[in-house]
């Protein structure tokens, strides 16, 4: 110990070797110690990684915005025509996004609609009725699920769903229908794990004294457990509609990629995503085909923005 | 001692590392080469590359894809050296050809492809342009099963679109807005499993799952290809700027050397430059080619 203390002493901060007038004594309280200087040392790296982020984060924006609003800024072309037009083809100049804005938002919502019920059912299952071994064996099962590459989801939705749609209901398969079955078994293990999650941070008095005031277990699932965990499942329900929202890949291999106004369900459509991905290579940067994808890039921001923002509100008015 | 230890493991470690140094400065520079875009190109390049490198050691090829629009936009800005590209530069809007140089390393066959089981397997130029436009939409009226037709087309501005659509479609005509695909592979997948389906692959995709379509009794092979009897090919071109280093010069010589040209681009079911006995101007005019 004492042979520390020397070390220490031997070896003040250049701050107070100046100040000779100050005692010894005095000098050995007054400098920091090895805990504060390491925490000095945490606050910088972690200021530095605050700083690289954010500064990554705002060179992204800038960069989107200022490719996105070229569009109407350098090319003139009416961002009302851009948002409410419907025709869209590049090669003749018409850039209106309105289909490609309609179909995201339908392929989303209709994947985000039936996957909830379905994630809440097993997620309830598996909390509160199911024996917990069964938790213990399907939680790693549906961390792997989360896991698999969009890819994969997408080539079975090419491979078998797309085909069985066909047989089903005539057509080629391709569309809304084909990409929401796609996105529904793609966000189901997110939205279930996330459920679970939420609901078994419920606390245990709840459900004890649930039961204790003589309530079935239905009871206490349906007015206690659920309502309490009720912004966890909702947030759970927007973080899979926006994960649904911004997928590329596994949709643009389902939805057929026709840039029209979908006539239904079952007809070939294209969203935000996938005219980008199928667009992107194939233009010159700075040329009007070019801005006007970036232009959609933008709005896909902006969309999961807001998402962000509906994210942030209900998780706000969390019942915990 | 264990001080001793360390101070031995640290000289140890910086004399391994001057030695590194040492031997790394004795290397010859490495001369890079960057090519960037075409798709259909990248595998033929990677090859190519693969072997360039083994002859010449010092030298190290870099091949990405991104797209042909990527590939001459990138080579314009001077971003990477060399621009793969299945169009001419002159069709891609935004690029200033006068500022490339162009040149051809392959030549790839296009062909119509429907569903095997559609039992259609001849048309004519005249049909294809019909189906294509969207003036007949079902198969009946070609004399096929009684089918609505499911146009895929490729994604608008690929390579491949562009040389179909100008030998298919009459000037100032527009395909019918139509389901998009961006890869081979997908139209290739979805050809197999949608019975009225049609749509249009490189030779180098063709498998038994698709039925290659005639045109007039033609079939579509690279003997073809050579003569315009079968009218349907693009050239795959790599562009440079006006005053490449010769490092990408070297590459691209080799790319069009015999050997490579009767090797690997045979192999890839890509035709040689070699065997072509009539050429295309940008705009589209067949022309015999002077040797």
């Amino acid at each position: 110990m004492d042979e520390l203390n020397q070390s220490f002493e031997s070896k003040p901060t250049a701050l107070f070797r100046r100040k000779k007038k100050v005692p010894q004594a005095f000098d050995r309280l007054l400098a920091p110690s090895a805990e504060t200087r390491q925490e000095w040392g945490g606050k910088l790296v972690s200021c530095l990684a605050i700083l690289l982020i954010g500064g990554l984060v705002l060179t992204l924006f800038a960069f989107l915005i200022n490719k996105g609003l070229a569009l109407f800024t350098t090319n003139k072309f009416s961002l009302g025509e851009f948002l409410t037009s419907t025709d869209w083809r590049p090669s003749h100049h018409h850039y209106g996004a309105l289909p490609m804005i309609t179909t995201s938002f339908a392929v989303t919502v209709l994947a985000g609609v039936l996957a909830l019920p379905l994630a809440l059912v097993s997620a309830i299952a598996i909390t509160e009725l199911l024996p917990n071994w069964v938790y213990r064996v399907l939680q790693p099962v549906i961390e792997l699920l989360v896991g698999i590459p969009s890819v994969v989801y997408g080539y079975v939705g090419l491979t078998v769903i797309v085909p069985q749609l066909g047989r089903m209901f005539g057509g080629t398969g391709f569309g809304i229908l084909a990409a929401t079955c796609v996105l529904f078994l793609m966000i189901l293990p997110t939205m279930t794990s996330m459920t679970i999650d939420n609901l078994r941070q419920v606390p245990k008095q709840y459900r004890l004294a649930s039961a204790g005031l003589g309530a079935t277990r239905w009871q206490t699932i349906s007015r206690v457990v659920v309502p309490s965990a009720k912004s966890g499942i909702l947030t759970a329900m927007v973080f899979g509609m926006a994960r649904a929202f911004g997928e590329a890949l596994a949709v643009q291999m389902v939805i057929g990629n026709a840039a029209i106004m979908p006539a239904g369900l079952m007809s070939s459509s294209a969203t935000l995503t996938s005219v980008l991905t199928t667009g992107i290579g194939n233009t010159v940067m700075g040329t009007v085909s070019n801005n006007a994808l970036w232009s959609l890039a933008l709005l896909l921001l902006l969309m999961s923005l807001a998402f962000n923002l509906v994210l942030r509100l209900i998780s706000r008015k969390g019942v915990r | 001692m264990r001080k001793v230890l360390l101070g031995i493991l640290l000289a140890g470690v910086l004399v391994g590392l001057g030695f590194g140094w040492a031997a790394a400065k004795k290397q010859p520079a490495q001369s890079k080469v960057t090519v960037v875009g075409s798709t259909a190109l990248q595998p033929l390049v990677e090859a190519a590359a693969e072997q360039y490198q083994q002859s010449h050691t010092k030298a190290s090829i870099i091949v990405q894809g991104g797209g042909s629009g990527t590939g001459l936009s990138q080579v314009q800005d001077g971003a990477v050296n060399v621009g793969s590209s299945d169009i001419f530069a002159d069709q891609q809007d935004g690029i200033d050809h006068a500022k490339l140089q162009d040149h051809i390393v392959a030549v790839a066959g296009i062909t119509p492809i429907v569903n095997p089981r559609l039992g259609i397997d001849d048309l004519t130029l005249d049909q294809l342009r019909q189906i294509f436009t969207g003036e007949v939409t079902n198969w009946r009226q070609l004399g096929g099963p009684d089918l609505p037709i499911t146009v895929i087309n490729r994604a608008s501005g690929s390579g491949t679109r562009v040389a179909f659509e100008q030998t298919v479609l009459r000037s100032g005509e527009h395909a019918v807005n139509a389901q998009e695909q961006d890869s081979n592979g997908t139209v290739k997948e979805i050809v197999a499993n949608t019975r009225g389906a049609i749509s249009y692959i490189s030779f180098a995709y063709i498998n038994s799952r698709v039925q290659p379509v005639k045109l007039s009794g033609v079939t579509p092979t690279a003997a073809n290809v050579t003569t315009n009897q079968w009218p349907l090919w693009s050239y795959e071109h790599l562009y440079m700027k006006r005053r490449p280093d010769a490092a990408t010069k070297s590459f691209i010589r080799f790319m069009q050397t015999r050997r490579v040209q009767d090797s690997l681009i045979k192999d890839a079911n890509y035709i040689s430059i070699h065997d072509m006995k009539v050429a295309r101007t940008p705009d589209g005019q067949i022309s015999e080619r002077s040797r």
